[in-house]
């Protein structure tokens, strides 16, 4: 009987996973204004125009990053501060494979590129995952002294690391270009790309956290020492978890850069890394569905901050735009939420079909029992 | 490398090295206290210098008049700081106050965006700081010898107030058992406000000394300053002053130093701090002169 139950509801998840993933597509196919070429319907609305479009990739880049940040602060209780220079890692290998050699040739005018990068030319897919990967050994490096620090040094060594590598990017000019920065960039990441990354990046780290091994690093997070006297190995947790986190870092990173189609070091400074941070305490530190719903709010509240640096005419007064308002505002949110509601939007929980469906039914009954 | 270079390398080491002290003095309180690294430190420091060009240029005041106002300004910017950001925090994780001070820290700086511009602002240097002088071979400006003068008066001061009051003492009480402090009748609250207002208040007056030194200000002046500053309060030791003094001597003198000697790394001249801080933390996590602290089970 429960068996039989348990199936079902398995089964009824499954399809409504599948569903939801090909609504969103359908979505998405929308949005990109494709569709109604494609199918020749001309009674659909129109496609979200080209800065909508923008933001939405960004809601899904941003929701890569956080959730790779949620992997190593929310999930594993390590608070890094080194997300920008793994991004800023991600974003410079992928844009040196996706450009072709004539590109690169015009455009290192400091020094010549070396001959090696500048025969490089791989397909992007290819490119997105060499920048995770490089990211990776990158973070396997400043991993292995630097995670045995605890709280808040490891935070300040990361942040340091974060700053070597810009500082490593500026001066590298033979590999980077230095400050002036990589233009350029074919404009990869469309909103299929980013989508399918973010869902690919979505179920995995699912399946990951719901594995034994998610319990495992919970249990880090936790309580290192009980942790340990249980026979976990928290060093080799911690930088798996590290590892990880990093690899979507640059995956993002990459992601990003080739969405902006220009990078230069000064992108990547602490500022990026704030960002993220931002989003993943507002969505909620150990939620992934929270880490998504927090890149959704604050992209799209960032942008819709414009307003407020933008002149505003009440018809009887008129009120001048403040360039540089919306950080103020922004850092506002962040403080009155770390203040007032600490866990974020969702604190450690998770939107799950389960868990809609009880909602669902607890809600019906409430008009029953009223009716 | 002729000695009268040396001298001078010496001497601006000296300067920039006693700088970072200053500030590493707030850091290593506030951590000593509180177990928070306090990152709108840095921005106290751009504020004071702000707020000596606004009080000077705008407002007309004499130099000395709007030192004072920047420091009292500052040391309430601190205290307020610590009120509204860190005080609801106090029994809540680490972590968390840490992303408050990060949001603090950010807070400040759009806000000097916004008020103060992003421009970066040129510093009137008074005539007589700059006038170049000559020691031994070696071309100074007074300006290099009063800094290091000025942190020497201040630390004094400062280890006088800690060692031989009753608010030091509370001080000294409240890093060691904040709960028995609290016991014992201390209002632990107006001491850590006092640490936040001495933290601020020479956080200021190295902004302040940092601008006439390096003539140039901008809303994000203060946050590799303070980085560095905080490097150099975890490589002394850290919630010692001693040795957030002689940590930031010393990574003023590895800074100066490295890149006179080997001007082809002038480049990676900011990585240096934060290499030190892996090699301390690695080699010896409770810095020069901290104390080991057991872990509680």
């Amino acid at each position: 009987m429960t068996a039989s139950r348990e199936n079902s509801s398995s089964f009824r998840n499954h399809t409504l996973t599948v569903l939801a993933i090909v609504l969103l597509f359908l979505f998405l196919w929308w949005a990109d204004g494709s569709m109604a070429e494609d199918l020749g319907l001309s009674f659909l609305p129109e496609g979200l125009n080209g800065y909508e479009v923008q933001i939405l990739n960004l809601v899904a880049v941003y929701g890569i990053l956080a959730i790779s940040l949620n992997i190593i602060y929310g999930f594993t209780g390590m608070f890094s501060l080194g997300h920008a220079g793994f991004m800023a890692i991600g974003a410079y290998v992928s844009a040196l494979c996706v450009l072709t050699p004539d590109q690169k040739e015009m455009m290192w005018i400091i020094d010549e590129i070396l001959p090696s990068l500048a025969a490089l030319h791989t397909p992007f897919w290819f490119s997105v995952i060499l920048g995770g990967l490089v990211a990776t050994v990158f973070a396997l490096l400043i991993g292995i002294p630097v995670l045995r620090l605890g709280g808040d040094y490891l935070g300040i060594a990361t942040l340091g690391f974060s700053e070597i590598i810009r500082v490593l990017i500026v001066n590298a000019t033979p590999i980077t270009n230095g400050s002036l920065g990589i233009k350029g960039i074919p404009c990869h990441t469309d909103l299929f790309t980013s989508f399918i990354w973010l869902l690919v990046v979505v179920f995995c780290t699912v399946r990951l956290l719901s594995s034994n091994f998610g319990n495992v690093l919970k249990a880090v997070r936790d309580d290192e020492i009980a942790a340990q006297v249980m026979g976990i190995n928290v060093f080799h947790t911690k930088l798996f978890s590290f590892c990880l986190g990093a690899f979507l870092a640059g995956v993002g990173g990459a992601l990003l850069g080739n969405l902006l189609t220009t990078i230069d070091p000064k992108m990547f400074t602490f500022l990026l890394t704030y960002n993220i941070l931002m989003i993943v305490v507002a969505g909620g530190l150990g939620s992934i569905s929270g880490s998504i719903i927090g890149s959704v709010i604050i992209t799209v509240l960032l942008e819709w901050l414009r307003v407020v640096e933008e002149p505003l005419n009440l018809g009887f007064v008129e009120i001048p735009g403040i360039p540089g308002m919306r950080m103020v505002v922004f850092s506002v949110c962040l403080l009155v939420i770390i203040l007032y509601r600490r866990e974020g939007i969702m604190g450690m929980r998770e939107i799950t079909w389960d868990g809609i469906a009880a909602f669902l039914s607890r809600f019906g009954r409430k008009k029953e029992n009223r009716a | 490398m002729s000695l009268e270079l040396f001298l001078q390398h010496f001497f601006n080491a000296l300067t920039l090295g006693s700088l970072y002290g200053l500030i590493a003095i707030g850091y290593t309180m506030v951590y000593g206290i509180l177990r928070l690294i306090n990152f709108a430190h840095g921005d106290i420091l751009m504020l004071g210098a702000y707020f000596v060009f606004y009080g000077t240029t705008l407002f007309c005041l004499p130099w000395p008049v709007a030192v004072v106002v920047a420091i009292l300004g500052s040391a309430g910017l601190g205290v307020l700081m610590d009120k509204i950001a860190y005080r609801p925090l106090r029994d809540a994780p680490r972590i968390s106050a840490l992303i408050s001070a990060i949001a603090v820290s950010f807070f400040l700086e759009s806000l000097a965006v916004v008020v103060f511009t992003g421009l970066p602002r040129p510093v009137h240097q008074p005539e007589w700081l700059v006038s170049i002088i000559t020691i031994g071979g070696a071309r100074l400006m007074p300006l290099t010898l009063l800094v290091p003068g000025v942190t020497a008066i201040l630390v004094a001061a400062l280890l006088y107030v800690v060692y031989h009051t009753k608010p030091g003492l509370a001080m000294q009480a409240i890093s060691k058992d904040i709960e028995t402090t609290r016991m014992l009748g201390v209002s632990v609250d107006k001491i850590i406000a006092l640490a936040f207002a001495i933290g601020s208040a020479l956080a200021a007056a190295s902004g302040i000394m940092w601008a006439l030194r390096y003539p140039q200000i901008n809303p994000y002046m203060g946050v590799f300053p303070g980085f560095k500053a905080f490097i150099a309060a975890v490589f002394g030791g850290i919630g010692s002053i001693q040795g957030a003094v002689i940590g930031g001597l010393m990574l003023g003198f590895i800074e100066i130093m490295a890149v006179a000697f080997f001007p082809e790394l002038s480049g990676y001249r900011d990585a240096f701090a934060f290499i030190l801080l892996v090699v301390v933390l690695l080699v010896k996590p409770t810095g020069l002169f901290g104390e080991k602290q057991k872990e509680k089970i």
